[in-house]
């Protein structure tokens, strides 16, 4: 799992051949980012794993100790998080608004402690701003703002907003022929709500394959497993059949995440789907798996198992 | 007479020609939207969602973060209350720079009953934060409005009638968000309205006046931000306000008005539109003379006003 991985950082500028032409302000930005993206044309694997452990054990201080918050979603989503701020994404953290910026979109903003936390870690919080979590006239509200967070897109919380966002944002991107790529992650139960197909149909009718949809596919919601309250299988094939291409991937495996999301997309004139497998709580046996850890805030004594849980090298 | 959709439509293409950045949404309606002229001139910033209104204000809101000015266009009935939540957080909490542009609202598609009329959306919408509200008067102020769209800052619900209505603006008169406009000077009473309603609300103060009352007549198009100081001075100066509008009594122009007259300088005002009710069967004519939203009702209104004080 520490292999390290390169060839498809320093095509991000090529691979992605859209309609129109990009414009030189586009180009220059192709160029500059793939300068900044692969100082040693290697990207380590193993860097990404720890950035994603440590986003796990800061999200569970700031539950600790806002008393608030969703650490099982926070878990299952660290791993993506990681690769896309990692290793994917094109953003600046000096620059936030640049029109030529790829967008993320972060659809479960209930899951906001791993956002803000992999935010920090890309530069566009700091460690001090985590502190403030949820607290009284603080900028990190428990679901983020995109008018006072730097770097957010899109006011999220209630669900099945991100998924349309984000396809305004391919639409944008085809109108003006420009290279930047939109990444929205979703809930798995967050696709019971209905406007995540009203968005599935209309991507695929405009061909946006500059789209790419994640689902943190970790079976479970607030109440109970996806599957005892709402099937959601076979979620690939439902996707399949609204004219996605869809990846399975172990959305633990943080070699398969980056590899997935450099490579889309995976066909041309499709939007992409990649369906993530993860396990809710990921890396705390005591949480792995329990619906009651969507929104428990640990004790003293669980944060710190926890913690030396993740530090043990679990993953 | 005129219809102000044509008004909108001509208004959006012509600004299309000289900025890029304009987009026109639609939810499957391109005839009753009035956006066939734009989707053939400009296919490449023309998006069809199909019937799916969620989607279709999420959308918009994606292509502003991307740089677009879109405006969604369809039937006010769905596009609000469909999408609400959509609408208070993608696009205001979010705050972008989304039109929304209701055509059919009120009660123009009579008929077809009360799951087409939109009585209610000026109170909905009036309350999210960051959202402005216009409701244009003729075919020139939609024009204006439109243009003025352009460079506003932050989402926009623009709502357009689809019953025809006269001209009542001099041609090329300028849009001033925030302002009302003082149609006809008068000391012993206020007519405000909005909309389809402006016009009735003239012919009211022409025969109020053959009775010997002098009725100002405010256009209060600029809904959200409301023009506080013309209602002030209304209150203060004439004593009486009625209002008049094609939407529920509840939360939309009247209820914004008494908001500021209570707190400010308390006058008697009589707030006409539909009174809390489902409208019955009707065409649209039939339904606004059945609600009393006619010169008659604003004249007698005004009456029954004076003889109470």
């Amino acid at each position: 799992m520490g292999a390290l991985i390169a060839v498809h950082i320093y095509a991000l500028g090529s691979v992605h051949v859209y309609t129109g032409t990009n414009s030189s302000h586009q180009r220059l930005y192709d160029d500059q980012r793939d300068k900044m993206m692969t100082p040693s044309s290697t990207i380590d694997v193993t860097r990404l794993e720890k950035q994603a452990t440590r986003t796990r054990i800061r999200s569970l201080q700031m539950v600790h100790r806002a008393k608030l918050g969703h650490p099982g979603g926070d878990f299952s989503a660290a791993d993506i998080l990681a690769a896309l701020y990692g290793a994917v994404l094109r953003v600046d953290p000096s620059d936030c608004r640049d029109p030529m910026r790829d967008r993320f979109i972060m659809s479960k903003g209930h899951c906001s402690g791993a956002l803000y936390a992999t935010l920090a870690e890309a530069g566009f919080l700091t460690d001090a701003d985590l502190d403030t979590y949820m607290a009284p006239l603080s900028k990190l509200n428990g679901h983020p703002d995109r008018n006072r967070i730097p770097g957010v897109e899109a006011n999220t919380g209630p669900l099945g907003h991100g998924l349309p966002i984000a396809v305004g944002c391919a639409l944008a991107a085809k109108m003006t022929g420009a290279s930047w790529r939109t990444f929205v992650l979703v809930g798995d139960g967050e696709l019971q709500e209905g406007s995540n197909w009203e968005a599935g149909m209309c991507a695929a009718q405009y061909k946006l394959d500059n789209l790419v949809l994640i689902i943190d596919r970790n079976g479970l919601q607030q109440g109970d497993s996806t599957e005892r309250t709402i099937c959601m299988e076979p979620l690939a094939e439902r996707w399949r059949a609204f004219g996605w291409d869809v990846h399975e991937i172990d959305g633990h495996d943080m070699q398969a995440l980056v590899d997935s999301f450099q490579t889309a997309p995976f066909t041309s004139g499709k939007p992409s789907c990649v369906l993530a497998r993860t396990t809710k709580g990921k890396g705390v046996s005591f949480m792995e798996n329990s619906p009651s850890w969507h929104h428990r805030v640990p004790t003293e004594d669980e944060l710190r198992k926890a913690i030396v849980e993740l530090e043990g090298g679990r993953n | 007479m005129v219809d102000c959709r044509d008004a909108y439509s001509k208004a959006l293409e012509e600004m299309a020609a000289t900025d890029e950045r304009i987009v026109a949404v639609v939810n499957d309606s391109l005839g009753s939207a009035k956006m066939k002229g734009f989707a053939a001139k400009y296919p490449g910033r023309f998006i069809n969602v199909g019937i799916a209104e969620q989607n279709m204000v999420g959308v918009c809101a994606g292509l502003a973060n991307g740089g677009k000015i879109p405006y969604a266009c369809g039937a006010a009935c769905f596009l609000t209350a469909r999408a609400m939540e959509q609408i208070k957080i993608d696009l205001g909490y979010s705050n972008y720079n989304v039109r929304l542009v209701g055509v059919s609202s009120g009660m123009a598609y009579g008929q077809l009953g009360p799951t087409h009329h939109s009585i209610e959306d000026v109170g909905w919408l009036r309350i999210i934060p960051n959202m402005t509200i216009i409701v244009p008067a003729d075919s020139i102020e939609t024009q204006a409005m439109m243009r003025y769209s352009a460079v506003h800052e932050g989402p926009m619900f623009l709502r357009i009638s689809r019953v025809p209505v006269p001209d009542l603006l001099p041609a090329g008169a300028k849009f001033e968000l925030g302002k009302a406009v003082r149609l006809r000077e008068g000391n012993d009473i206020t007519l405000m309205a909005n909309g389809i309603l402006v016009y009735p609300a003239l012919k009211a103060a022409e025969v109020l006046q053959r009775s010997g009352i002098s009725a100002r007549v405010l256009n209060m198009s600029s809904v959200k931000p409301i023009d506080r100081e013309a209602i002030v001075d209304a209150a203060r100066s004439t004593g009486g306000i009625v209002t008049a509008e094609e939407h529920s009594i509840y939360g939309g122009l009247g209820g914004a008005v008494a908001e500021i007259v209570a707190q400010t300088h308390p006058a008697k005002m009589r707030i006409l539109g539909v009174p809390g009710v489902f409208a019955p069967t009707g065409s649209a004519e039939f339904l606004l003379e059945h609600f009393g939203l006619t010169a008659d009702g604003i004249r007698s209104a005004a009456v029954q006003l004076l003889e109470s004080r």
